[in-house]
Order: C-alpha cells, then structure tokens, then sequence
C-alpha cells in the first residue's frame, strides 16, 4: 500500500493549504509504515514539484498535459484514481479546497471509497478502519465519522493541520495518464479573479466589515489594516448583497467557511449564520460599538467603540508594532 | 427538459445542536426540521427553468417518512411531482447511489442539488451521483442558464469565479445567487396535496461511512475587552499572548 496526496496548485505554485496536507498525509503514510507519493496535475515548473519532497513527499509523479490545462473535476478525478491504482495507494488525501470538494466524491466512487470531508485532525486507526474528525452543523460540531471500506479519501479542511518539513528529498517523474474525451465535456469559457489580493480560504488572517461600516466608500480603512497584516478581507451577507463587496468576500453559513488564526470582525452583529463560517477560527477579535452585540460572546479579544474611530488607531497601532519589530 | 431536485431535510439553522446518549446521538428532540436552504434555491431555479411548459421537475429525498412534510413543501413551491426513497440517509455514498439508480431508470437531463447540506457539511452528494452515472459535476453554482440542451453556469472559485458550458445530462450544486428562494402560497400548498408522491424501495448498497460520535467545540473563554484608544494594547496582546502577529 501507499498514501496518495493530490497536491493542488494555483497557477503553477503550490499553496500552503497544499504543503498542510502534504504533512497530513505524510503522518498518516507513516502510521502506516509506508511511503507518500504526491501528484500534481498541471503546468509546475521542476524545483517547485522537488519542494513537495521538503513536506515528506517520497514520490513526486507529475502530470502535465494540454489536456488537463485547466480544472475539470471529472477529468482530475480519473487521473487522480488511475494514479491511487497504479501506486497501490489505498488512502487518497487531498485539501478541502474549491476543487478538493468537487474531487473527492468522484474519486470516492470510483475506488469504492469511503470519503472523510473536512478533516481537521489525523485519523485514528483500528484493524483498517480509520475514524476521523470533521466538523458538522455548520461549525456547531464536530462529528467523528468512521471509514469502514478498505480505500479511503479524506480532504483536510485548511488552516487545521501544522506545515512539517522533513530532510528528505523526494523524486519526481512524469506520469502519462490515459485522458477520456467523455471526461472533457465540460467547457471552462472564462475566468475571474482578483490575483493580487491574499486568497480568502488559505488566509491565516482574516479582516472583515459589516454593516456597521456604513458603505462601501468606508472599505480604505479595512483594506489598509488589511494589507499591513497580510490579511485577506472578508464581508457579511448584507454588505455582499448590497453590492458593497463583491460575493467571492461573503462568510457564513451561506458564503464561505474560513478557520484562519485570527478573524477580525468590525461592525458585524455575529448572527449565528454569520458565527457558521468563522467559528473554528483560532482567535476572533471583535470591534463593535454595541457592547451587547452576540459577536462579543464567542470572542477572544474586543474593543467596544465606533469603527470610524478604532480602525484608524489600530491601524496606527499595527504600524507602530511592526516599525519596531 | 426533466428536471431533478435532489433536496434534504436538515435541522433549522437556528437549531441549538446537542447530542444525546453519550454523545452518539444527535438529540432531535423539538428540533425543527426544513428543506436544506441550498435545495430551497436549486428547487426556485429549477421551476424557474421549466415554467411556461418548458419542463418538469422532480423531487427526490432518500429519507423515512417522517421527512413527508418537507417533501410537500417542495411540491408546494412548484415542483411537479416527488419520489421518496424509503430509507435513512446512512451516507452520502448511499444517498447518491440511491439518485443514481433512480435517475438510471428514469433519464433527467438536468440533476440539481444544494452546494451542501446544512447538517453534515459534506458537499458529496453532487459529484457522487455524477461520478455513478458518469456524467458532468459542478458545484457551488450562483447562475445556472440552458440553452437549448447545454447548461452555462457561474461558479465560485478562490478569489473569483469561472463560467463553465456543459452538455446535458449533468448535476449542478447551486448556492446563494442562482436564485431567490420561491415563498410558497395558499394555492400551491392545496395544490401540494393531490400531487404524486411515490415511495419506492432502496437499491441494495453498504454506506461505506458512519458517524459514531460527536463533539462540541470547546467554548471560548470569556472575552477580553481593550478600551477603545488603547488600540496599542490590543496588538500586544495579540502578538504576545494570542501569538497570531
Ligand atoms: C438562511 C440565512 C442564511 C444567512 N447566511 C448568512 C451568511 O452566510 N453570512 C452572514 O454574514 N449572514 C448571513 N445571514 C444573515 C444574518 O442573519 C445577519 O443578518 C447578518 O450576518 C448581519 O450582518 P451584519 O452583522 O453585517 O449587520 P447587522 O446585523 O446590521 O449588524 C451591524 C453591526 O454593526 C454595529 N455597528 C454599527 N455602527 C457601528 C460603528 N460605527 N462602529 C462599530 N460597530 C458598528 C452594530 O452594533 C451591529 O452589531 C443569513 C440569514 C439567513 C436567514
Ligand atoms: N437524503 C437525501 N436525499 C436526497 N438528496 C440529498 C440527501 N442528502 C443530501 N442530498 C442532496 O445533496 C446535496 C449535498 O448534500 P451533502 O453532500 O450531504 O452536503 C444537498 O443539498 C441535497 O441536494
């Protein structure tokens, strides 16, 4: 046997959701006493699929076909199957990313799999059963689901599980996988995304606005507390449906569910549809001027006062911090 | 056009989430249960679709008789008729094979379901039932347009979105966008009762997953308020005591 990890890309490099569950699965090839094979799907250039040797990587097969340019989750999954066949590979990991979520049910079915979804721990095992903790109820719970099949795909939620470098090096080799024209059908016509900015999923800090922030003209202030952090920002519902912030920035139980390090929420209630996408954030600073606002309660740090006045002096704050750091 | 819904029945987002029985059970004791909310829109997108004769939607639930009243909300907001598979969702491996098989024995060119459902969080239903009947999958879909036999959809991507073309059949995961949740009327809720609801027997298949147990996070400590002015203080803390800076 052996542990397969997908090890997604974003034009062309690797994030650290990816090298996370390339340490996740390398800790589980070891329970195992058995070898980590990573496969990348996609243009990546030679010394970065090397680095995923650094994570624990022993074997690096890279696919990089015309075919498989761009991101289509039925054609990935065969290859990402064919590859889980031709390594004996009975656990299949992968990172709950976008793609992650469209890939592991597929790959699930087609080796018979038992699919563990937004892991955020490393499984136990007991006589070829692995049980795994992910989290349930919208962020309210977590539930331990037990894998009874004999193949196993689990995807790791991001931010849950630590980067570990090892000494080893691993080899890469070119994997040749057969491409199904069937698996092709669906077209990608185009694609919108704001590059520059740190990718809300992944980030380790996260600063979001609500309503409480007036409009959208008052975003600078979030934006620059942003930028000095290496934040990514975020927003509630209301503001992305008022068309203050675009979609891709809406937390909750309807947008996206983040775990960073640090969440800060300024001028958002902390409706418990908005708690379901931030609750398993590590640290949640609040800033409200409503003392009785809910957001208080599950808060680790707060400052009770009007953002227009906060925000400034934090930001003043942060400055002074990292001049002297 | 044939229309498929496949929608679950998922404690209110507002439930307070507690386990019983040493924490093996979900305690479902006066919880209220409702039409996940993702199936509530992929349900409103799809009578949108097949308004004006353009077509029929179908609902499918994998779930006992006690998910009966949600099932009738949806024949209450417009679909045409509804099939219940008479069994407990055991997991999304048997859900999906269940829709799977249905939809084998009854061509859909259009399958939808939610982005996820609200309980178990998996988002596995959708890419399970394309991978059994070896068709397109796509999720987390805010705009969904047929033309004629091929489907243009938006989807969420990190920091963005992609517009994708696919040819029928697929199944589509819709989230917040692809449209507004259809309120149900008077008429529509008579109407709900004389329309068909068939139950049939599940297909022979193991889950290959199970919840043994649960756990509630462990709750945070009470907060630690920094007057407001002393903003310094708050970035000291975190770099020194929370360590996150
Ligand atoms: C089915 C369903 C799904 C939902 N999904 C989501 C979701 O995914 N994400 C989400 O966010 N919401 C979601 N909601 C909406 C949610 O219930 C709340 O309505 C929403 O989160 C409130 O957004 P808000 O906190 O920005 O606004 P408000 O509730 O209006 O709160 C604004 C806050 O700002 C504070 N404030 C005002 N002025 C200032 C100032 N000058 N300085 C500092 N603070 C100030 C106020 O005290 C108040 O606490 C959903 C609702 C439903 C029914
Ligand atoms: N028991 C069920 N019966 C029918 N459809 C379901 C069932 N459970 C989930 N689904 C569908 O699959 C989607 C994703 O669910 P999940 O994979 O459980 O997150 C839901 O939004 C529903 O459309």
């Amino acid at each position: 046997m052996s542990v397969l990890i997908y090890a997604e890309n974003a034009d062309g490099k690797f994030k650290k959701s990816t090298f996370e569950a390339v340490s996740y699965a390398k800790a589980i090839a070891a329970q195992n006493n058995t070898s980590l094979v990573a496969l990348s799907i996609g243009n990546v250039a030679n010394d970065e699929l090397a680095a995923l040797g650094k994570y624990g990587a022993d074997k690096v097969l890279n696919v990089s076909s015309d075919q498989l340019k761009a991101f289509v989750n039925q054609a990935y999954a065969s290859v990402i199957a064919e590859a889980a066949k031709k390594e004996s590979a009975n656990v299949v990991v992968l990172s709950n990313s976008f793609s992650g979520k469209g890939l592991a049910p597929r790959i699930g079915v087609k080796l018979n799999a038992g699919v563990a979804d937004g892991a955020v721990s490393l499984p136990e095992q007991n006589g070829g059963k692995f049980t795994v903790k992910k989290t349930a109820f919208s962020g309210k719970a977590f539930a331990v689901v037990e894998l009874t099949s004999d193949n196993k795909v689990i995807s790791l939620t991001p931010n849950s599980y630590k980067v570990a470098e090892t000494a080893a090096a691993g080899t890469v080799e070119d994997f040749k996988p057969e491409v199904k024209s069937s698996d092709l059908k669906t077209i990608i016509k185009d694609i919108v995304k704001a590059t520059d900015k740190v990718s809300l999923p992944d980030a380790e800090i996260v600063v979001s606005g609500g309503r409480g922030l007036k409009g959208p003209e008052n975003w600078g202030m979030i934006e620059e507390l942003a930028g000095l952090l290496g934040a990514a920002t975020a927003c509630s519902k209301p503001v992305s449906d008022a068309g203050w912030r675009p979609h891709s920035e809406h937390v909750g139980q309807t947008g996206i569910a983040v775990s960073p390090n640090l969440y800060i929420a300024i001028g958002i209630s902390g409706a418990i549809q908005h708690l379901a996408g931030i609750s398993s954030s590590k640290v949640i600073v609040v800033i409200n001027k409503d003392p009785e606002a809910p957001f208080f309660k599950v808060a680790d740090y707060g400052i009770v006062g009007d953002a227009f006045e906060v925000v400034p002096k934090l930001i003043e704050a942060v400055k002074s911090y990292k001049a002297s750091a | 056009m044939k229309i498929l819904v496949c929608i679950s029945n998922v404690p209110d987002t507002t439930t307070k989430i507690t386990f019983t029985d040493n924490n093996t059970q979900f305690n479902t004791a006066g919880v209220q249960f409702i039409l996940n909310p993702y199936d509530e829109i992929a349900l409103a997108r799809a009578v949108e679709l097949a308004d004006g004769g353009k077509g029929t939607v179908t609902v499918i639930n994998v779930g006992e008789a006690a998910t009966e009243p949600t099932i009738r909300k949806a024949l209450a907001i417009g679909a045409d008729d509804a099939v219940r598979v008479n069994a407990k969702p055991h997991d999304a491996y048997f859900v999906a094979y269940q829709v799977a098989q249905y939809v084998k024995e009854n061509v859909f060119d259009l399958i939808l379901t939610g982005r996820e459902s609200i309980d178990y969080n998996g988002a596995k239903v959708a890419g399970m039932v394309g991978e059994f009947l070896d068709i397109p999958s796509v999720s987390i879909i805010k705009k969904l347009d047929v033309d004629g036999t091929t489907a243009t959809v938006e989807r969420e991507i990190e920091g963005g979105k992609e517009v994708l073309t696919i040819p029928f059949p697929l199944v589509a995961g819709t989230a917040e966008g692809a449209a507004e949740p259809k309120i149900q009327n008077m008429r529509g809720i008579m109407s709900a009762r004389t329309k068909p609801l068939k139950v049939v027997e599940p297909a022979d298949v193991k889950p290959l997953s199970e919840i043994i147990s649960y756990e509630t996070p462990a709750p945070r400590g009470q907060v630690k308020l920094v007057p407001a002015g002393e903003e310094g203080r708050l970035v000291e803390l975190l770099h020194s005591e929370a360590r996150v800076i």
